[in-house]
């Protein structure tokens, strides 16, 4: 295909269609959005339960009513949208490769954003023992089987996991007349905050925690789960076990190119513009942390979007700056800076997550000089997050530090 | 002589068992001109040994020489290379190395060379170091020695057989699923009953895996061998691994074992394993956390790269081994019974070759078989490799449905309509993949149990409460 767009948006969750109108805003002419389903919307097309919307637009919207507006708002600013494509491969020079209908093309921009969203991690990759019958799915196989098919996997299940998307899975199960017979979490703590981690509680179901899961049982499909729980083996009748949060990004695209992922992140890394190692490519959304809220994900979108399109009028010689950590630190984000010119970048501060439960002092270090500190506990699957300081940008060094105690 | 007097309800052979050998047993047998019945105990085909292994058409280098093994995987091996085409099947012409990673194992290469060289196995040799890690990068420089073996082979575990079984079927074989053979009596032809009703036949071929020994006690024979199931736990990486291991890493092996294998599937991934784990257990192929952590660090002993690896699936089989090492064949005339048991960790590689074994075995009855068909109607497989076009790729091919591994609606839906349909949920992934790639479903198990509703026996989604 010759006639090269200006901008190419993989992916149309809110972090990819927030990226694209806001490209089209700021009078680029040729955005293409491509997305692999048939509608636009990502995961939120399957949330039914959850206030989106507020801060972006002004009202409330169930999650498929969001991605709806989604939609509406990607064709009346104009952008190109392409449903049904799959992009297969990335090229270092912005070119993609695409699939749809079974013509495979390649396709090119002057910019590429990744907004390909994040997944939960699978029960083979969390390596759960056991048999592999019928009934072991994720929340978002959950949430498509109701919201998109009006299905239901099962009635009795367990229910792994203390996130936040574990106790609204909790609420989805009540709603489409499915009881869960327990939720299990391997930590001793709840990974949630409460009130949603009284939930289960609240509703009289059993919640184990600091539980390892042993075994799951089941010829064709889940029979039982034995935990051990306080030294105690437990064994626990169920028809499906729901295998919810730890999410991943969805990453692959880069991971497959052989353009690589940040250390801890399993994601592309950026800089604070969201730029990629790969000037021509930038990434939003949950593919650079996994898993934020929607409306995280549409403001990250739109503040990147913004950014390319200051790229393409002003393309700045990327000098950059790689943030340093260690654990109990798990990921930061963005992973580098652009150093040199002051100019302030799409996102204002870091986002850090740790790896466990942990107390003591973060600190960020410039040159090795402490600039900010928080002395506090922090817990995995949290956002923490660090305002960028004056200076940044000069800086030959940035390195987070932590500090037990 | 009795064969066919008694009409059109008295088949000629019954197989008992549909894993790769009793599929690969149907085949021949129907291309001889018999009427064939497969009685399967489980919902589909490949319910036993056969549904996980390494997927290696061995050349049979490392067999015990002169072993009626070694001979029947050499043959099965020749009548894989010269029928994969026809039917669409992929063979992916990796060779592999087989490495030492010290001196002891070093010590032994020599004999693995020799005992090759005595098993007609005549390309492999001796490599050394340096040019296995030119051709392997990715190998830790810890590699003291290795041998290629140019022969050995990656294949697709579930479409051959379920080629094998299709043209059967083509030929007018009939299959009967949820069919657990339960008796047998010979009174002059077989009288048999099943789950799913009664059979009669004139000749049986147990290949019934796990369950020889079982169903040869069922048909009235005191069974010449008990199963002693070896579990067998694999770790399969993500597709991005694949450019690390290039062809099939083989250990030295040890009396008891082949040993940890890393090696490419035809779908794009490396798998890592398999353990050998003694179990009384026949049906349960469990997983355990610790097994699959460490199969994921040996791997990383052998090529570093996979240590950041992101994994994939993770998937255990059992072996039907006996007390000894040998297969465990047998032929009983006076019954026109053959029985084709032990077949422990070659079997998709020999299964073409037990099947020419069984027909020549079945020749000693006496009982001629009718005529060979004149025409052989053309059986072609979906193509699932990675390394040949797939339907996505194909113009018209609609929407993909499963994303990670680019499975299109069109491929389910002619699954779904096929010859010889899956029977569970488990089936339709090894037919087309769906389900089976990174995301273990998060995208698409949803539509596909939309897409299955009423066509597998245990239901993704369950009915509606009260209804
Ligand atoms: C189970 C679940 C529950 C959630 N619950 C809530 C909640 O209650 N409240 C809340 O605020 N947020 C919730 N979220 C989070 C919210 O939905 C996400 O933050 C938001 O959708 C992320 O937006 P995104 O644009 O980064 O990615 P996504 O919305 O995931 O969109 C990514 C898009 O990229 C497409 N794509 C991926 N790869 C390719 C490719 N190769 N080619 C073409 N297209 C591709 C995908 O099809 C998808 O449409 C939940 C998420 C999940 C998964
Ligand atoms: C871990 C592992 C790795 C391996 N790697 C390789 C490899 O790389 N290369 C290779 O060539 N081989 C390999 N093998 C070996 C190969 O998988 C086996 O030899 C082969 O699958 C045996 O097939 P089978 O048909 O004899 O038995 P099975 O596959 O067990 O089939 C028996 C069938 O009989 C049915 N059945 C049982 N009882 C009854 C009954 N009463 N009535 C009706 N039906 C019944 C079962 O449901 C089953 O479907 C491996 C095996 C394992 C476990």
């Amino acid at each position: 295909m010759g006639d090269a767009a200006d901008v190419i948006v993989v992916g149309s969750g809110p972090a990819g269609v927030a990226a694209a109108v806001e490209l089209r805003r700021n009078g680029v002419e040729r955005v293409v959005l491509l997305e692999r389903e048939a509608d636009l919307g990502g995961a939120t097309r399957h949330c039914s339960h959850s206030p989106f919307g507020m801060r972006e637009f002004g009202r409330v919207y169930s999650g498929p009513a969001y991605a709806r507006r989604l939609a509406a708002e990607a064709v009346r600013h104009g952008v190109t949208i392409r449903a049904g494509y799959s992009v297969v491969s990335l090229h270092e020079d912005a070119r993609l490769t695409v699939a749809c209908n079974g013509v495979v093309s390649e396709l090119e921009a002057k910019r590429i954003i990744v907004a390909t969203g994040a997944r939960e991690a699978s029960r083979a990759a969390r390596l759960l023992p056991g048999d592999r019958p019928v009934g072991v799915l994720s929340t978002g196989a959950l949430q498509s089987y109701v919201a998109l098919h009006g299905l239901m996997p099962f009635r009795r299940p367990v229910i792994l996991g203390s996130e936040l998307v574990t106790f609204s899975a909790v609420l989805t199960c009540l709603r489409h007349g499915a009881r869960p017979v327990a939720v299990v979490e391997t930590l001793p703590y709840a990974l949630a905050r409460a009130p949603a981690s009284w939930f289960p509680g609240l509703l009289g179901i059993p919640f184990f925690r600091g539980a390892e899961l042993l075994d799951i049982q089941g010829r064709a499909r889940v029979e039982n789960i034995r935990i051990s729980h306080g030294g105690n083996l437990r064994d626990i009748a169920c028809d499906g076990v729901l295998v919810t949060g730890r999410f991943l990004p969805e990453a692959s695209l880069f991971l497959n190119s052989g353009m690589g992922l940040a250390q801890g992140a399993q994601a592309p890394a950026i800089d604070q513009d969201g730029r990629c190692a790969n000037p021509l490519y930038f990434a939003c959304g949950n593919v650079l942390r996994a898993v934020e809220t929607g409306g995280w994900a549409f403001r990250e979108g739109r503040a990147i979007g913004a950014a390319v399109a200051r790229d393409l009028a002003h393309p700045v010689a990327v000098q950059r700056v790689a943030v340093e950590f260690a654990p109990p630190i798990k990921l930061v984000v963005p992973g580098y800076v652009r150093a040199g010119d002051a100019t302030t970048g799409a996102l204002g501060e870091f986002q850090l997550r740790f790896t466990a439960r942990v107390r003591g002092e973060l600190s960020l270090e410039l040159d090795g000089v402490p600039v900010w500190a928080r002395r506090r506990e922090f817990l995995p699957e949290r956002r923490v997050l660090v305002p960028m300081p004056a200076g940044l940008q000069a800086a030959q060094r940035i390195s987070f530090c932590f500090r037990e105690g | 002589m009795l064969g066919r007097t008694c009409a059109e309800d008295v088949f000629d052979v019954a197989v008992i068992g549909g894993g790769v050998v009793g599929c690969a047993v149907m085949r021949r047998f129907a291309l001889a001109g018999a009427k064939a019945v497969l009685i399967e105990a489980a919902p589909d085909i490949l319910a036993g040994a056969s549904k996980a292994n390494s997927a290696i058409l061995h050349t049979g280098f490392d067999a015990p020489p002169g072993s009626l093994e070694w001979q029947l995987m050499q043959a099965g091996y020749r009548e894989y290379l010269d029928i994969h085409a026809a039917y669409n099947l992929p063979l992916l012409q990796t060779g592999a190395l087989v490495c030492a990673w010290n001196e002891d194992e070093a010590a032994r290469l020599e004999g693995i060379v020799a005992q090759a060289r005595l098993n007609n196995v005549a390309d492999v040799r001796p490599l050394g170091a340096g040019v296995a890690r030119a051709l392997v990068p990715g190998l830790s420089p810890r590699l003291v020695d290795a041998v290629e073996v140019p022969g050995e082979y990656v294949i697709d575990p579930w479409s051959a057989p379920l080629a094998y079984l299709n043209q059967a079927v083509a030929l007018g074989a009939k299959l009967l699923f949820n069919a657990e053979l339960l008796a047998g009596q010979f009174d002059g032809t077989w009288q048999l009953q099943t789950k799913a009703g009664a059979v009669r036949a004139a000749a049986v071929v147990n290949t019934a895996g796990l369950y020889g020994d079982v169903v040869d006690a069922r048909l009235g024979f005191t069974p010449e061998f008990t199963i002693k199931p070896r579990k067998g736990q694999f770790v399969v990486f993500d597709k991005a691994t694949a450019r690390h291991v290039p062809c099939i890493i083989l250990p030295v092996p040890s009396e008891t074992t082949k040993g940890i294998v890393l090696c490419p599937t035809a779908f794009g991934n490396v798998l890592v394993g398999p353990t050998a784990e003694e179990q009384e257990d026949r049906t349960r192929a469990t997983v355990e956390a610790e097994t699959l952590t460490a199969l994921i660090r040996r791997a990383a002993e052998i090529v570093p790269a996979l240590a950041e690896m992101p994994v994939t699936a993770v998937y255990a089989g059992l072996r039907p081994a006996t007390e000894t090492k040998a297969y465990r064949v047998a032929s009983r005339p006076e019954q026109r019974a053959i029985t084709l048991g032990g077949v422990r960790s070659t079997g998709l590689t020999a299964a073409l070759g037990l099947a020419g074994h069984a027909l020549s075995l079945h020749a000693q009855f006496g009982t001629a078989l009718p005529a060979a068909p004149p025409v052989v109607p053309p059986v072609r497989l979906p193509n699932l490799a990675e390394s040949r076009p797939r339907d996505w790729q194909q113009q018209g091919c609609g929407e993909i449905v499963c994303h990670c591994e680019m499975v299109t609606r069109r491929e389910i839906e002619a699954a779904l309509a096929s010859a010889v349909p899956p029977g569970d949920f488990g089936g339709l992934k090894r037919r087309t993949r769906a389900g089976l790639g990174r995301c273990q479903g998060f995208y698409c198990n949803a539509r596909l149990a939309a897409m299955t509703q009423g066509r597998l026996r245990t239901p993704l989604a369950v009915p509606a409460e009260g209804g």
